[in-house]
């Protein structure tokens, strides 16, 4: 099997006092390594919980998530960046590392190494809060990146950012995990942002949140924005805006 | 940099702002303890009742020299010292088990308001009759008041911790004790620290309430002391020296508060 990961028949139910909700109904989807697939879907259709089974902090209800390896790494960035005020830049980077009690000095080392590729080396011993979001956003990454995972998950992580902001550190970010080449499920509720990013968009209906249909994504170009100009991505944009299915009452 | 004539003019402003807000507190002081010493004199205010400063600073100078006003201060102090470290530690130690089990929080959370709310003193008697009497009773009697606030402080402060970074650290497989030394305490430093100075004016309370109940030493002694031999500078001094002592320990606790909360966070 090329494939990295792969979901079969995916539910998942919610039991709360008004009644049962089901959030996932019969998802099944293969990702192959290498792979940037965005997941979009309106507010509340159930995407985070797909990704909270995927990084194992959430139970499945029935179905099969089957990855090539026994025990992958899985690296999982959330809606912000969550960096530790009280720690230092070095110090919230090899974090995983210290919980999964991995932090050898090789590994540090790495993390030093990747710090300084992505010109954070300077800031090393500073806080979050002397860094831009930007800045922040990329030390999330590097945590993350840390653990050497065999897939990353990200969880709306620029929703935190204002527009212009959100244009320029997707592009930075997806610049970088082009660069380590790691297969990467980024869910979200912004077409662009999916189209501009990702090899695949799925996307998927409205609650319980079933596949309503995989794109698959060529645009010509390496940068995000600079493909945000091309007929293709406007083309797609409305296209995959019409599955979503959006209205206002 | 040089500073511009405005930013000069604003600063100088500010500074006699402050010098005068200072200086009135100042005279308020004045003004307070000379008429109340002329009026005392006068005997507009029967001094017998209302003692007056120069009979108290008299009062405090005997008690001095006599040897028994050390010995108060310094019981007072142990007994302030003990219940707030005690009340700190298990509050802490509380908190921190009612987070973990939260079903037990639920299970406590009526007892805990019913004893929020109970005014504490109407268990002296018992506590008396339970813990004896002696300082176990002014210590219980403090911890009364100040571990309840402790625990429901403490507790509210892990509350607040971010979900977004419990969840980042449980996609690290971070094990329940790894959340609380890497987040949830850390994380709640603000709160527990500002518990510390609602803990010490709990804790005041407490002992001297402890005091009044029982104890043949304390500062809470010296005043019930006064009252039951009616001298009234022996009372007046007990209230001036525990003010002074409350503002020296109120401000320590500050001062300590303003250095933890000044390393980088």
């Amino acid at each position: 099997m090329n494939s990295i990961l792969e979901i079969e028949n995916l539910e998942k139910n919610y039991y709360t006092k008004q009644g049962e909700i089901k959030a996932i109904d019969n998802i099944s989807l293969k990702i192959k390594e290498g792979e940037i697939i965005t997941i979009v879907g309106t507010s509340g259709c159930g995407k985070s919980s797909l990704l909270g089974i995927l990084a194992n902090i959430e139970d499945k209800t029935n179905g099969k998530i089957k990855y090539q390896k026994d025990k992958p790494t899985i690296g999982y960035m959330l809606q912000n960046d969550a960096l530790f005020p009280w720690l230092t830049i070095f110090d919230n980077a090899i974090l995983g590392l210290k919980i999964a009690k991995k932090d050898t000095s090789e590994n540090k080392e790495y993390v030093k190494k990747l710090l300084k590729t992505y010109n954070l080396e300077e800031f090393i011993n500073k806080y979050p809060n002397e860094l831009s979001g930007g800045m922040r956003q990329r030390v999330a990454l590097i945590r993350t990146l840390a653990l050497k995972p065999d897939i990353l998950l990200l969880d709306e992580p620029f929703s935190a950012l204002d527009y212009q902001s959100r244009l320029a550190v997707s592009a930075d970010v997806f610049k970088i995990i082009k660069r380590e080449n790691i297969t990467t499920i980024l869910v979200s509720h912004d077409v662009g942002e999916a189209v501009s990013l990702s090899n695949k968009v799925v996307v998927l209906s409205k609650r319980p949140c079933k596949i309503k249909k995989i794109y698959d994504i060529d645009l010509p170009y390496d940068n995000p924005i600079d493909n945000r100009n091309t007929k293709e991505f406007n083309e797609l944009y409305n296209k995959i805006w019409k599955d979503l299915d959006v209205y206002v009452n | 940099m040089s500073m511009s004539t405005n930013q000069k003019k604003f600063l100088q402003k500010e500074r006699r702002n402050k010098i005068f807000v200072i200086l009135m507190q100042i005279l308020i002081v004045v003004i307070f303890l000379i008429s109340w010493e002329v009026l005392a004199n006068k005997k507009i205010l029967n001094p017998f009742i209302f003692s007056s400063p120069s009979r108290i600073i008299l009062t405090i100078k005997n008690l001095f020299l006599e040897g028994s006003l050390i010995t108060h201060i310094l019981t007072t102090l142990y007994e302030i010292v003990l219940a707030f470290f005690i009340g700190i530690a298990s509050g802490f130690l509380i908190a921190i088990l009612l987070y973990e089990v939260k079903t037990l929080a639920k299970i406590l959370d009526p007892f805990l308001t019913m004893l929020n709310s109970l005014p504490k003193v109407a268990l002296g008697p018992i506590i008396i009759i339970w813990a004896g009497a002696n300082t176990k009773a002014i210590i219980v009697m403090a911890l009364l008041i100040n571990l309840i606030v402790s625990i429901v402080n403490i507790y509210n402060g892990f509350l607040g911790t971010d979900e977004i970074k419990i969840k980042l650290l449980q996609s690290f497989g971070a094990t329940k004790g790894q959340i609380l030394r890497y987040l949830v305490i850390p994380g709640s430093k603000r709160t527990i620290i500002s518990s510390l100075k609602l803990n010490i004016s709990m804790t005041l309370i407490g002992v001297i309430m402890g005091e009044f109940l029982v104890s043949k030493k304390g500062i809470g002694y010296l005043i019930i002391y006064g009252t039951q031999v009616f001298n009234l500078n022996v009372v007046m001094a007990g209230i001036v020296i525990l003010i002074i002592l409350s503002f020296i320990i109120y401000e320590g606790v500050s001062l300590l508060e303003k250095r933890l909360l000044q390393e980088k966070n």
